[in-house]
């Protein structure tokens, strides 16, 4: 047998074994015999002492020809048998994708701290304040400065907690702004504040009605304010806090701080204005309380009424939740339930 | 008020639907609480004559009854009512027949004897029991002559019932709407019509007599009285009054009782203007006085009540005997009676700061009271005497005495308001012309003057409400059309909205609490007297509630942590053990010389159960004093304060466990603590081991805070060293730490606590603790040898602090 043939032969040999070794320890076996210093390849290309001078260079070309099919075919199988190796260990470390995630503790702000968070986010967005002024408050500015004089009849529309004959739980957050329209400096610019916070009203607790709830209430004082900003402000805020898609009407209504007062109604958001039972089929709300500031309450403040003069308007994050979320009870918002309280979330 | 849409048409011509009548009242006056027709659901029941009653043979009770139903043979009816009898008009509900609640009638056989329908009580057919005569209260309802019914027509218009009834929520300040005259007036001008007002005046007189010789008046409290007049109308049968009024009476909710006493009401609805009717033979002195009675006098009132009088209840008295509580309720001894022969009615205008004081004293919110509250109209409380006298003589066809008596004459006054057109589209936002403005004016009957863009304006005394600009701006808007308004954003001076520091950092505080795992709750402000003062940061004298509803809510809160306390134990009761809560709100101190209190913010947290839950991979780790301190120190971390934060041991807490409570101290200022609530309180408030806290936000916001700034990142490289030492067990970490800084440079930069141990092993009485201190130099590469040599000199000043051995 020639060289050449032994040559043939021996790639022939190699390549069935490379194709063979099932893995990466064999088939480096297989290499270091074929191609190491004591391997066939080696002894064969010894031989090539014993041709001839000009057969020479044809025998090494098919040498190396046949070193380099027998390299190629080990790192091509090398690939392969690693590349199943990485398979297979992906393959051990599947795991159930469908089991549930680790919680992260995350707690949630009241839903009616929701509410109220929305609504001085909307009016800090507006230019307005956010001002919060004290729960217990005198006869004065709770009723007196906000045009209930002692013995007005509207008085008994919020009976109230009293301390002393002076001194209350507020029944209303306006005594807020009664105390901020007499501290505004006007020269500086218009007053454009809301108050929220806690009110309290003599009232049995029972499923409409809480001793303790919450009140939003706005303000704006100007030299030019007219009663279209107030009707554009309570669609702004209604859109704000429903949806685009929610209308403002507004209705004559009575509050002493106020003339002319009214009342603002949305678009009913369980039947979209088409009438249900929630609305009482009128397709309404019943929502906020405003009106343009009393000249009373402007000149009680110090303010010159022929000068100035603004928009007022009040709601009730209480009943807004009830009527947005359909909760039928207002104690729930003060039981804290972790059951309830988790339900709200803030995306909503 | 239930104003009735028949009654209304009587003013004018109304082509509009009810239904819309009252949309455009509730978009324009008042709101409107309901449009109702009595009739509504109602099927096949008619007027039915009674030709022939015979006691059943089967029962004690029922009567079988021949019925004429306008048809060719009379029906048979078994009838339970006690008052049914031959040649009686009644009410009669066919066969197929709904009634009230969609009941439906249906023939049937009553103890063997057939039964083709039932004879109807007024309840039976929808009335409110309240108005039914009391006659009839229990039994059915028969027609009296005058009502002309005929068997087999329907009942409905008979009674008032195929009437549509728009019952209005009348605010405090229209007064005015809560009379038929108003609504008419209001209607008139929105609709731009104007009503007839339909004034009936005295005809039916005596001449004979001198009123001035029957009673003679005194006003005692001139000040309370605005009007008082009197008239009297003798030889009066009582009788009922006739079909007509008795049906009006009761579409507005009002019971009929007799022809004077109906009459009164009659007048009230129509006028607005309250009358009381007395039994002139009944008064002794014949001489009327206004005024006061002692304190603590008794009197008994029209419905029997005896009543203990306040010295500041306005009464009216026959002498000296009292016969009325003054625009709220008449007295027993001089009511109207069947016997009564002679009738004295008062019209009169009280103060109604007055009425509504006696009225909310003696909890007696009379229909005359609500509209003496309100205000009565000045202009028409002798037309409303004269029309009552009027038709008191013609339905008691007796006579009445020709003049009334005045004590006090009403005085009608017209309120002038001067107005620009300027003025009115500054406020309004519109573009209102001279024109469109008396037309409004116009419309309300309100007499104007122009000159140039000036009005002067004319108030009728009938709108007492009204009396400034502002007022006017009112009537103008709801007649122009809220609808109508512009919409727009205030314009003028910028002005910046931005939350204070204080706000941004409460927020803050809210949303580190909710990141560590806590829910917002929401407490009451008041309290127990008991709760109120437990868990107190600081000492305070409570704040009490002068007439409490209840001793749940009696006393202002000085501490969260009991709210929280409650709401976890509401939790815990329903099986929800894991409670994490946070609470930031008021607490109220207050020192003794000052009646009010001092609020401050407070936040709190409560936790019990676990934090982390239990899961398919970790067990549930309850919640303990260090996870607890953990979200503490993160939530005061974050407010980067210029003092050190302490977490101080306080044993004496006494609503907390001794061996497990910190107080926080900002510097050497307690602004906190923190802990474990005492066994013996968890056991109180029935909840498991609670860890809880309760800081003075106050005082946080108000601690002077760093500056923040920069800090390069040092090049230079840390080197660390592990120390593990053998020491008492009550030796702190805050002892060690300090110990091992003593002799330290700056290079220390940390020292971090990683292990502590107790138990097997250990020594009783000692723990081991390990620290790892990291030591760097800023500007220069630290050698070991100098780390050594500082390390060496740190844990010297240890060993020479403490008895300690290192391991
Ligand atoms: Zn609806």
């Amino acid at each position: 047998m020639g060289l050449h043939e032994q040559l043939e032969e021996l790639k022939e040999k190699s390549l069935h074994e490379i194709s063979h070794a099932d893995h990466l320890k064999k088939l480096d076996a297989v290499r270091v015999n074929i191609l190491g210093k004591k391997g066939p390849l080696t002894e064969i290309l010894r031989g090539m002492k014993d041709i001839p001078k000009a057969d020479r260079p044809k025998v090494g070309e098919l040498s190396n020809r046949v070193r380099d099919n027998i390299t190629e075919a080990i790192e091509k199988r090398r690939s392969e048998l690693e590349k199943a190796i990485t398979e297979k260990k992906l393959a051990d470390e599947e795991i159930d994708v469908t089991l549930p995630g680790k919680p992260v503790s995350q707690g949630q702000p009241h839903v009616i701290q929701q509410i109220i968070d929305n609504i001085e986010d909307l009016f800090l967005g507006m230019g307005y304040q956010v001002i919060q002024g004290p729960e217990v408050e005198t006869d004065k500015y709770n009723f007196e400065m906000l045009n209930l004089p002692k013995d007005h009849p509207a008085r008994d529309m919020q009976d109230t907690f009293y301390i002393t004959d002076e001194i209350l739980m507020r029944s209303q957050t306006s005594p807020v702004q009664a105390r901020t329209m007499e501290k505004h400096d006007f020269s500086k610019g218009p007053l454009k504040m809301i108050s929220p916070g806690v009110v309290y009203r003599r009232d049995t607790d029972d499923a409409t009605h809480s001793h303790q709830f919450h009140q939003v209430e706005g303000l704006v004082i100007d030299k030019h304010i007219t009663m279209g900003d107030l009707k554009g402000t309570l669609e702004t805020l209604a859109k704000e806090l429903f949806g685009d898609r929610f209308e403002v009407r507004l209705r004559p209504s009575y509050f002493p701080f106020t003339e002319p007062s009214v009342e603002a109604d949305v678009t009913c958001f369980n039947c979209m204005g088409k009438g249900c039972s929630v609305c009482k089929h009128t397709g309404w709300i019943e929502v906020l309380g405003a009106g343009m500031v009393h000249p009373n309450v402007l000149k009680m403040a110090g303010v010159d009424p022929e000068v100035y003069g603004g928009f007022a308007f009040g709601l009730g994050p209480d009943r807004f939740a009830m009527l947005r979320y359909g909760v039928d009870d207002i104690r729930n918002f003060y039981l804290n339930d972790v059951r309830f309280l988790t339900q709200f979330s803030k995306k909503g | 008020m239930k104003v009735s849409y028949n009654w209304l048409k009587e003013y004018f011509d109304l082509d509009v639907a009810p239904k819309v009548l009252a949309e455009k009242i509730e978009r324009t006056a008042v709101e409107v609480d309901e449009v109702t027709r009595a009739a509504d659901g109602l099927k096949k029941i008619i007027v039915g004559h009674t030709l022939d009653v015979q006691p059943h043979p089967n029962s004690d009770h029922l009567n079988i009854c021949q019925v004429d139903v306008g048809e060719d043979e009379p029906i048979q009816i078994v009838c339970g009512a006690p008052n049914v009898a031959k040649d009686q008009d009644v009410i009669v509900a066919m066969h197929g027949a709904r009634i009230k609640d969609n009941v439906k009638i249906k023939r049937s056989k009553m103890r063997g004897e057939q039964s083709n329908g039932m004879i109807c009580a007024l309840q039976e057919i929808g009335f409110d029991e309240k108005v039914v005569p009391k006659e009839y209260v229990n039994g059915i309802y028969v027609f009296p002559e005058d009502s002309h019914v005929k068997p087999g027509e329907p009942v409905y218009s008979y009674l008032g019932m195929d009437d549509d009834v728009i019952d209005t929520s009348v605010t405090p300040n229209r007064g005015d709407l809560f009379s038929m005259d108003g609504n008419a007036y209001e209607i008139g001008a929105i609709y731009d019509k104007v009503p007839a007002m339909n004034h009936r005046a005295l005809e039916t007189t005596d001449d004979s007599t001198d009123i001035k010789a029957l009673l003679k008046i005194q006003i005692d409290a001139k000040e309370d009285v605005q009007a008082y007049q009197m008239g009297i109308v003798q030889h009066v049968n009582i009788v009922p009054s006739p079909f007509w009024l008795q049906v009006r009476l009761m579409t507005a909710g009002v019971r009929p009782i007799n022809n004077v006493v109906d009459v009164t009401n009659y007048i009230m609805l129509k006028y607005g203007q309250p009358l009381h009717a007395f039994d002139y033979d009944k008064l002794t002195e014949k001489e009327i006085h206004v005024g006061y009675s002692p304190a603590k006098t008794k009197f008994v009132t029209l419905d029997g009540e005896e009543r203990e009088l306040r010295a500041t209840d306005l009464m009216i008295k026959d002498g000296e005997r009292n016969i009325a509580m003054a625009g709220v309720m008449g007295g027993l001894d001089t009511e109207i009676t069947p016997e009564t022969k002679t009738v004295v009615i008062e019209s009169a205008i009280f103060d109604p700061i007055k009425i509504r004081k006696t009225a909310r004293y003696h909890v007696l919110h009379s229909e005359a009271s609500m509209r003496f509250e309100r205000g009565v109209n000045p202009a028409t409380v002798t037309a409303a005497l004269e029309e009552a006298l009027e038709l008191t003589a013609q339905f008691g066809h007796g006579k009445a005495v020709v003049n009334h008596l005045s004590a006090v004459d009403p005085e009608p006054k017209e309120v002038q308001v001067k107005l620009d057109l300027t003025r009115i589209n500054h406020v309004l936002g519109t573009d209102l012309s001279v024109q469109d403005v008396t037309n409004i004016m116009r419309r309300l009957q309100f007499s104007t003057k122009v000159s140039g863009e000036s009005f002067t304006i004319t108030v009728p005394a009938r709108r007492w409400d009204i009396h400034i600009p502002a007022d006017i701006l009112e009537e103008i808007a709801r007649l122009y059309g809220y609808d109508n308004l512009p919409s727009t954003l205030p314009t003028g001076a910028t002005t910046i909205g931005r939350l204070t520091t204080s706000q941004q950092v409460i927020r803050g505080a809210r949303h580190i609490l909710q990141g560590s795992g806590l829910n917002q709750a929401m407490s009451y402000g008041l309290t127990t007297a008991e709760k109120a003062k437990m868990f107190m940061l600081q000492s305070s004298e409570e704040t009490k509630l002068a007439f409490p509803m209840s001793q749940d809510h009696a006393i202002l809160r000085m501490n969260l942590i009991s709210g929280l306390l409650d709401d976890v134990a509401y939790n815990v009761a329903r099986k929800v053990s894991n409670v994490a809560l946070y609470e930031q709100g008021r607490v109220f101190y207050r020192t003794a010389d000052v009646d009010r209190p001092n609020e401050v913010e407070h936040i709190a947290g409560a936790i019990t159960g676990s934090l982390a839950t239990k899961s398919w991979y970790q067990k549930e780790v309850p919640v303990d004093f260090y996870q607890l301190k953990g979200i503490v120190s993160l939530l005061l971390h974050d407010l980067n304060f210029k003092e050190t934060v302490s977490f101080v041991a306080n044993k004496k807490r006494p609503e907390m466990h001794p061996g497990r409570t910190a107080d926080i101290f900002l510097g050497d200022q307690v602004i906190g603590f923190m802990g474990q609530v005492h066994p013996q309180i968890e056991k109180q408030f029935k909840i498991p081991e609670t860890y809880v806290f309760e800081l003075n936000l106050q005082a946080i916001l108000e601690a002077p805070k760093n500056i923040q700034h920069y800090e390069p990142i040092s090049k230079y490289p840390a080197i660390t060293r592990d120390v593990a030492l053998l020491i008492d067990k009550n030796i702190t970490n805050t002892d060690i730490v300090a110990a091992l800084r003593s002799k330290s440079s700056h290079h220390l930069e940390t020292i971090q606590l990683f292990d502590v141990y107790e138990g097997k092993h250990i020594p009783e009485h000692k723990k081991s603790v390990a620290y790892t201190l990291t030591y760097r130099d800023k500007h220069n590469t630290l050698t070991e040898d100098e780390v050594n040599k500082e390390f060496d000199q740190a844990i010297e000043a240890l060993k020479n602090t403490f008895e300690v051995e290192i391991r």
